[in-house]
C-alpha cells in the first residue's frame, strides 16, 4: 500500500515537473550559492523586486551548504549542469574558475561602473584588466562597545591609539567589566579581529598593501611591525585565561555585558543586535596620532558572477546589471545588516549599528585584508601563518620584531614578487 | 596412493567462496586505497594534470625547512603524546583491572562500566566537553580547585603552549582507559585458580603475588596494548582536530601527523589542499606505524613466555 502510494506520488510530482518546464517559456535563472541562511530574503524580497521590474525573467534561488558549497559547485560545473548565476568566492577560488573558462568576463557589464577597483579586486584578474563577479558585499572592521558601561565609567568612544588605552586603562581599574573581550585559542581571533583591524592605520590601507604585493615592502618594515607591538599591549586587558577563550566564549563574554569593548566584524551586528540587553555603539580602529587619515579593513566578501556555458546569458546579464544596481543594495544591506554593498552610492540602512559602521567609508580610506589577494597562494601559508604568528605575539610567545621575521622569510620562499 | 587421492580431492571452492567477501570488502575498502595512497605520493600536479615526480614529494618534504619543521615538529609531538599513553594509560590500567579483579570489591560491575563509558563517547563530545570544563570563564576546573585551595594551579591549560599537548594527552588517556583495563581484566580473569592457589601454598601473596606470579601472566596483553596504543596514538586526529582545531595551536604546539596531514591533503582557509604532499605523508605515518609494528612482531612478540595451563 505504502509503495503504491509512494510510487504514486513519485509519478504525479514527475509529470508535474515536466508540464511545469513545458510551461516556462520564460527564461529561467538559476543561483548558486553557499548562503542557504539567505534564503528567506532571496525568495520574499529580492527575487520579487527583480521579476516585477523584468517580466519574463524567473528566478530561482538554490543554496548548499557552506562547507560543500566549492566542491559541489566545482562538480556541477564540470558536469555542466551549474546554475546560470554563480556567487563568488572572493579572490583565489573564483579566480580558478574564471581561468578554467567556468565564468564569463563581466568588465564591460552595464553597472560595474558603480564599484570602485577595491571593491572589485577580489573578482580581478592579477594585471587588473578583467573582472568577472560582481561584488556584492563586504565586512568592516571596527570595535563594538558596550554603550551602557561607557556612559557608567565616563568614557567617549577612542579616537586615537592614546585615548584608546586611556580608555582601557579606566575600564580595568573600574574592575566591573573586562577591558575588551578577545581569545587567542582560535587564532583567527587575534589575526582578522587584531592585526587586520588595527593593521591598516600603520600599512596605510591599499598603499601598503599594493606595496607589498609589488615587494616594495616587506613585512620586516616598521608599518607592519608596529601593529604587532600594538597587538602585544593588549594582552593585560583580555579577560583571565584568554589564552584559552574561544570565539564563541568572546561573543558571549561581550553580549552577556561582562565586558566593554568587542573588537568586531560587522558580520557579528545581526547576531549582538538579537543577544545583547543594552546599548551598543562601534568606533573605527583608532588612529595613531589626532589628525591622521584613517583607515579601515572593509573586506570584500561575497561575488556573484555568470556561468559561461548559461543558456540565457542576456537575461543573466540582465539580472547581474540589477545586481549592480543601488536599488539591489539598498534592500539587501537592509535585509542582512552587517554585510555591506559594495555599491559607490551610499545606501540608506535603518540599524544604528550598521550605518555608523558604514558612515567610516566616508571618512575613512577603505582596504581589504592583507593576506587574501596572491599572498596566500603558496607554502607556508601567509594566512595561517599571520593567524598563528599574531596569537603569539598577543600570547607573550614571539616578540613582534621575530613574529614579522618568520612570516616574511615564509613569504620569500616562495613569493617573488614581479619587478 | 598419495597422487590418487590429490586426484580425487576436488579443489575445495568452498574455501574461496566463504573467504571472498570478507577478502573483497577489505580489498576495496582498505587495500586499494592505500596502495592508491602510495601512488599518489610518487605524483604531483603540474599544469593540471598529474605527473610522475619518482620521490620529489618526500624530499620536499624532508628537504623544505617550511615542510621538514613542521613534520619533525609533528612527529615529535605525537612521540610525546605517545609517551603520555605509555606512561599513565597503560600503567593506570593495569592497576585498575587489578583492582576489578580483587574478589573483595563491592560493586566492581559499576566501576567497570562507568570506567568503560568514555571510550564509547564520540571524539567530539569528549573535546567539547574538556573544552568547557577546563574553560577559564565557564568551567567547573578552576571552581573545583578553588574548593580545595588550589585555584592558583589554574592555568587555561589548552591555551599554553607548554601545557596544551600533555592536557590533550591526559584527555585522551582520560578516554580510553578502558580498553586496556577491560583487555588485562580478561586475561587476568583467564589466570587459572591452581596457579594462585599453588602461590598461596607457597608462601606468595599479596603484593609479591601480583608481581611475581600475575604480571607475568598478563604481559602478553600488554604487549597487544601497547601496540594497539601505538597504532591509535599515531593514527591520531580527531581529538586534536574538536579541541584545537585543524591548526593545532598555540603556536603548532599539538600538531600531530593527522593534523599536519589534514591540512596539507584537505587545506584550511586560504591555504589550498595538496593531495599529492598529504599523500606523502600519510605514506611516512604508514611506514612510521609499520615499522613499530615490526618491531614489536619480530623482536617483543618472540621473546614473551607463553604459559600454557
Amino acid at each position: 500500500m505504502n509503495t503504491k502510494l509512494l510510487t504514486a506520488i513519485l509519478l504525479g510530482s514527475s509529470v508535474l515537473c515536466s508540464a511545469g518546464a513545458a510551461f516556462a517559456q520564460d527564461a529561467t535563472l538559476t543561483i548558486e550559492s553557499w548562503r542557504n541562511d539567505d534564503l528567506a530574503i532571496w525568495q520574499d524580497k529580492l527575487i520579487p523586486a527583480f521579476e516585477a521590474k523584468n517580466p519574463g525573467i524567473k528566478v530561482v534561488f538554490s543554496p548548499s551548504a557552506p562547507t560543500e558549497y566549492n566542491a559541489a559547485l566545482n562538480a556541477k560545473l564540470d558536469a555542466g549542469s551549474a546554475g546560470d548565476i554563480i556567487t563568488c568566492r572572493p579572490f583565489d577560488a573564483s579566480l580558478d574558475l574564471y581561468t578554467k573558462g567556468k565564468l564569463a568576463d563581466l568588465t564591460s557589464l552595464p553597472g560595474m561602473e558603480n564599484f570602485s577597483d577595491v571593491a572589485k579586486s577580489a573578482w580581478t584578474t592579477d594585471d587588473g584588466k578583467a573582472t568577472f563577479c560582481v561584488p556584492m558585499a563586504s565586512v568592516i572592521h571596527g570595535f563594538i562597545y558596550n554603550k551602557d558601561a561607557f556612559d557608567k565609567l565616563g568614557i567617549t568612544p577612542p579616537a586615537t591609539e592614546e585615548e584608546f588605552f586611556a580608555a582601557l586603562d579606566k575600564i580595568k581599574a573600574d574592575g566591573t567589566y573586562i577591558p575588551m573581550a578577545m581569545g587567542t585559542k582560535d587564532l583567527w581571533e587575534a589575526a582578522t579581529m587584531g592585526y587586520q583591524n588595527i593593521g591598516p592605520n600603520y600599512w596605510q590601507g591599499e598603499e601598503g598593501r599594493l606595496a607589498l604585493l609589488k615587494g616594495e615592502q616587506k613585512l620586516t618594515d616598521a608599518q607592519w611591525v608596529e601593529p604587532y607591538a600594538t597587538l602585544a599591549k593588549w594582552k593585560p586587558y583580555l579577560g583571565d585565561g584568554f589564552e584559552a577563550q574561544t570565539y564563541p566564549d568572546s561573543q558571549n563574554l561581550f553580549t552577556l555585558g561582562r565586558a566593554a569593548i568587542y573588537p568586531a566584524g560587522s558580520w557579528e551586528i545581526s547576531v549582538f543586535n538579537t543577544q545583547a540587553q543594552f546599548k551598543m555603539g562601534a568606533f573605527p580602529p583608532p588612529v595613531r596620532k589626532a589628525g591622521d587619515t584613517c583607515y579601515i579593513s572593509d573586506h570584500t566578501d561575497i561575488g556573484i558572477g555568470l556561468n559561461a556555458a548559461s543558456k540565457n546569458p542576456d537575461a543573466a546579464k540582465t539580472f547581474l546589471s540589477w545586481v549592480a544596481s543601488p536599488e539591489f543594495a539598498e534592500i539587501y544591506a537592509n535585509a542582512l545588516p552587517g554585510f555591506f554593498s559594495l555599491n559607490s552610492t551610499p545606501v540608506k540602512m535603518a540599524d544604528p549599528l550598521a550605518q555608523e559602521f558604514v558612515s567610516w567609508r566616508d571618512k575613512c580610506k577603505s582596504t581589504i585584508r592583507s593576506t587574501y589577494q596572491i599572498l596566500s597562494r603558496g607554502t607556508p601559508n601567509l594566512e595561517n601563518e599571520t593567524w598563528v604568528e599574531s596569537a603569539n605575539v598577543i600570547n607573550g610567545t614571539d616578540t613582534p620584531e621575530v613574529a614579522a621575521k618568520k612570516l616574511q622569510d615564509g613569504l620569500d620562499s616562495w613569493y617573488k614578487p614581479a619587478k | 596412493m598419495t597422487a590418487t587421492s590429490a586426484n580425487k580431492r576436488p579443489f575445495r571452492w568452498h574455501i574461496a567462496i566463504f573467504l571472498a567477501p570478507a577478502v573483497l570488502v577489505y580489498t576495496a575498502i582498505m587495500i586499494m586505497p592505500l596502495f592508491g595512497t602510495l601512488q599518489l605520493a610518487l605524483f604531483r600536479n603540474v599544469s593540471q594534470s598529474q605527473v610522475f615526480v619518482g620521490l620529489d614529494n618526500f624530499r620536499t618534504l624532508f628537504g623544505d625547512p617550511n615542510w621538514s619543521v613542521n613534520f619533525w615538529n609533528a612527529l615529535r609531538n605525537n612521540v610525546w603524546f605517545f609517551i603520555i599513553h605509555m606512561l599513565v594509560q597503560n600503567p593506570i590500567g593495569v592497576v585498575l583491572a587489578a583492582l576489578l579483579s580483587s574478589p573483595k570489591l563491592r560493586f566492581s560491575a559499576f566501576y567497570r562500566t562507568a570506567i568503560f563509558i568514555p571510550t564509547i563517547l564520540s571524539f567530539v563530545i569528549v573535546g567539547f566537553a574538556w573544552k568547557l570544563i577546563l574553560s577559564p570563564l565557564w568551567g567547573v576546573a578552576p571552581n573545583l580547585l578553588d574548593l580545595i585551595g588550589l585555584k592558583s594551579f589554574f592555568t587555561p591549560w589548552l591555551g599554553k603552549e607548554e601545557y596544551a599537548l600533555t592536557t590533550l594527552g591526559l584527555i585522551s588517556v582520560w578516554q580510553f582507559i578502558g580498553i586496556p583495563m577491560m583487555l588485562i581484566y580478561a586475561a587476568m580473569l583467564s589466570i587459572p585458580d591452581e596457579v594462585i592457589e599453588a602461590a598461596e601454598c607457597d608462601g606468595v601473596t599479596g603484593m609479591a603475588q601480583f608481581w611475581k606470579i600475575k604480571l607475568p601472566l598478563i604481559l602478553p596483553a600488554i604487549g597487544i596494548i601497547s601496540i594497539l596504543t601505538f597504532v591509535g596514538n599515531f593514527n591520531a586526529f580527531d581529538l586534536i582536530y574538536s579541541a584545537q582545531g585543524a591548526l593545532a595551536g598555540p603556536n603548532y604546539s599539538t600538531d600531530i601527523l593527522g593534523t599536519f596531514l589534514y591540512r596539507a591533503f584537505f587545506g584550511f582557509q586560504l591555504q589550498v589542499g595538496d593531495p599529492n604532499m598529504g599523500a606523502a605523508i600519510a605514506t611516512m605515518m604508514f611506514l612510521i606505524i609499520l615499522v613499530g609494528v615490526c618491531i614489536y612482531l619480530f623482536l617483543i612478540q618472540t621473546r614473551l613466555r607463553r604459559y600454557q595451563f
